[in-house]
């Protein structure tokens, strides 16, 4: 058993575009370029970035429903981006997803029953009043009641249906659970009980996440370490305490400026980045954000910044600063 | 407090009452006059058809050529056509016939139809490529010159002319299908059954599938209008029911030369055609309603 369950390795997506008479290709958008990270068995790693960014692309290309263009996904030690269909169908038992929308989620003909029970029913898990009872218990774990199966889930709250969206993913067991923005669609004060729900469920089951948003806040209650992506690329990865204590990459700074504090007296330094996103289609040379940033240099307008490590796994990718 | 306790237990009791889509679209339709109008004409002709030799008082097939072209009387309701068959009892079982046609074309264009349409909206590219363009060759055709063609090929019968309305619809459903299938191929519940692990053909039977069947219902139900309508135009131009088989259509073609003389062998068959297509066309649109998702409340 190594200490990292996930190993990300230079994940791609690549998104072609189709014009002209012919419908030939003429360019592509790099929803995910050249990712790297890891995540150790039982933390929680936190990715955020604005909309856009090529974080839920990263979430979905590592479990392979959206097909990456390139790169490894190692899990557990098993190479997943080169699994045939049908053994990575079997693999998909031990890795997991919780979605955004818990309206859009949940078949609206199927009962909450048979929602929770079709994952065991995929792979062939017990005998029927076994996978009902594991049903019954699971509704139970995430803080329903058993008479909920007979629903259907337009008889639900939002924050209900990420429950069982919570639920469905848990069915099986898995060990890795990427969340992506599973709180984002719900009102604040349900917010914070479902991710007391899912920190409770990381402690109980030993769950290792893998968590999307784009709340800063969330992410610092709920992470571990955090990566923040910008425009398909993590620029800066490290322990969320070193993240939001001492944040050294520009854009990251300017994130953080920018959330909102209690106290309407605190000062702050607020640092407003000028202009837009650019387009992934075309992004700009040299480090992506040379166009947004107060420190740009002529380096930074040519060179790539490379993703490296600052000191104490504090890893960035910035000119500014050299090992 | 043991009381308050005794009351949670009943409150709860009492929400557990559970409706599933299914029964709430019935509901909604069962509040629709019009379409429970049409419900019950359908209901109407369904009985007469099944009671088709116990109603009608004389054989459809035979008649006294002395009785030919009498107007309705006691012991003919609708009178009796130009071979002096009794008018009344050939329009009951002419109800067999259309009813038959109609059903029976619809479930044949409906599961061709949604086998192809799933197909094309699910695997995509060269599959979708090819099963489209088909699909566009046969609507390129007027529906009616193409069923002509096929039973002109297949020779003139019910059978054929059943396999031929049922052949020219298929397209209808099939772009249907097709299109339900590519909007509900997005939703995050496909993917979401997709991550558990779900095999492609149990995402289309358990998912795509059963979200899909409400348009394909409404767009059935008054594909038996078009199909009936069809029926009754292939029977007119002899390519239909065989004489002495009791068509409408064909019963309409039969008498057209007596239209002044004895009007009666045209209306009541003709009427029979409006009111079975009106019946499927309301409890259509009724069922159109039902089945709205936005209807929900």
């Amino acid at each position: 058993m190594t200490e990292e369950l996930l190993v990300v390795k230079n994940l791609k997506k690549y998104y072609p575009i189709t014009g002209g008479i012919l419908g030939g290709e003429v360019g592509v958008v790099k929803a995910v370029d050249d990712v790297s990270f890891t995540v150790k068995r039982g933390e929680t790693l936190g990715l955020v970035g604005e909309s856009g960014c090529g974080k839920s692309t990263t979430g979905r290309s590592l479990l392979r429903l959206i097909e990456p263009t390139a790169g490894e996904v190692l899990f557990d030690g098993v190479n997943v981006t080169a699994l045939s269909a049908d053994e990575m169908r079997k693999m998909r038992r031990h890795m997991q997803i919780v979605f955004q929308d818990p309206f859009a989620s949940l078949n609206p003909r199927h009962n909450i029953e048979k929602i929770l029970e079709e994952p065991l029913i995929v792979h062939g898990i017990g005998t029927s009043a076994e996978r009902k009872r594991k049903v019954q218990e699971m509704l139970e774990v995430v803080g329903l009641s058993s008479y909920h199966a007979r629903r259907y889930p337009h008889q639900f709250s939002g924050g209900q249906r990420q429950r069982i969206g919570i639920a469905r993913a848990l069915m099986l067991n898995p060990k890795l659970i990427v969340a992506d923005e599973p709180v984002s669609a719900l009102d604040v004060s349900i917010q914070s009980q479902v991710l007391n729900l899912m920190q409770d469920l990381q402690r109980d089951l030993g769950l290792t996440y893998l968590f999307i948003a784009h709340d800063l806040s969330v992410v610092r209650h709920i992470s571990d370490r955090v990566g923040v992506m910008y425009l398909g690329r993590i620029v800066e990865l490290t322990t969320s305490t070193q993240l939001y204590s001492n944040p050294l990459h520009p854009y990251t700074k300017a994130l953080l400026s920018a959330v909102p504090t209690p106290d309407p007296d605190a000062v702050r330094e607020r640092v407003i980045l000028q202009g837009d996103v650019p387009s992934p289609a075309n992004p700009p040379s040299g480090c992506t954000f040379h166009t947004r940033c107060p420190h740009a240099t002529e380096e930074c307008r040519a060179v790539r910044p490379a993703f490296q490590d600052v000191g104490d796994g504090h890893f960035v990718a910035c000119h500014l600063y050299k090992p | 407090m043991a009381e308050t306790q005794v009351q949670t237990v009943s409150l709860r009791a009492k929400e557990e009452e559970v409706v599933s889509p299914w029964r709430e679209a019935w509901r909604a339709l069962r509040k629709n006059k019009l379409a429970m109008a049409g419900l019950a004409i359908i209901l109407f002709f369904v009985t007469v058809a099944v009671l088709a030799p116990v109603i009608a008082p004389y054989p459809y097939d035979q008649g006294e050529l002395v009785m030919k072209n009498k107007p309705p009387s006691e012991e003919h309701w609708f009178g009796t056509d130009y071979n002096g068959r009794d008018v009344f009892s050939r329009v009951v079982y002419g109800a067999r016939i259309s009813l038959w046609v109609g059903t029976f074309s619809v479930i044949g264009s409906v599961v061709a139809g949604t086998i192809l349409g799933l197909l094309a909206g699910f695997y995509g590219r060269w599959v979708d490529t090819i099963i489209s363009r088909v699909f566009d060759i046969m609507l390129a055709f007027p529906s009616i010159l193409l069923a002509i063609a096929i039973v002109a090929i297949l020779g003139p019968s019910l059978q054929n002319a059943l396999l031929a309305i049922a052949i020219i619809n298929i397209p209808n459903f099939g772009r249907l299908v097709r299109s339900r299938v590519l909007s509900l191929k997005e939703e995050e519940f496909v993917m979401a059954a997709r991550a558990i692990g779900m095999k492609d053909s149990r995402i289309l039977m358990q998912h795509i599938l059963p979200n899909s069947l409400a348009p394909i219902i409404v767009t059935g139900t008054m594909g038996i209008a078009t199909a009936i309508i069809e029926a009754a135009a292939l029977g007119f131009l002899g390519l239909g029911a065989q004489p002495p088989e009791p068509e409408w259509g064909k019963m309409l073609s039969d008498s057209r030369q007596y239209i002044q003389k004895a009007p009666w062998t045209v209306i009541f068959p003709g009427l029979s055609i409006m009111l079975t297509v009106l019946g499927f066309n309301l409890i259509g649109d009724g069922l159109r309603d039902a089945l709205d998702p936005r209807m929900k409340n």
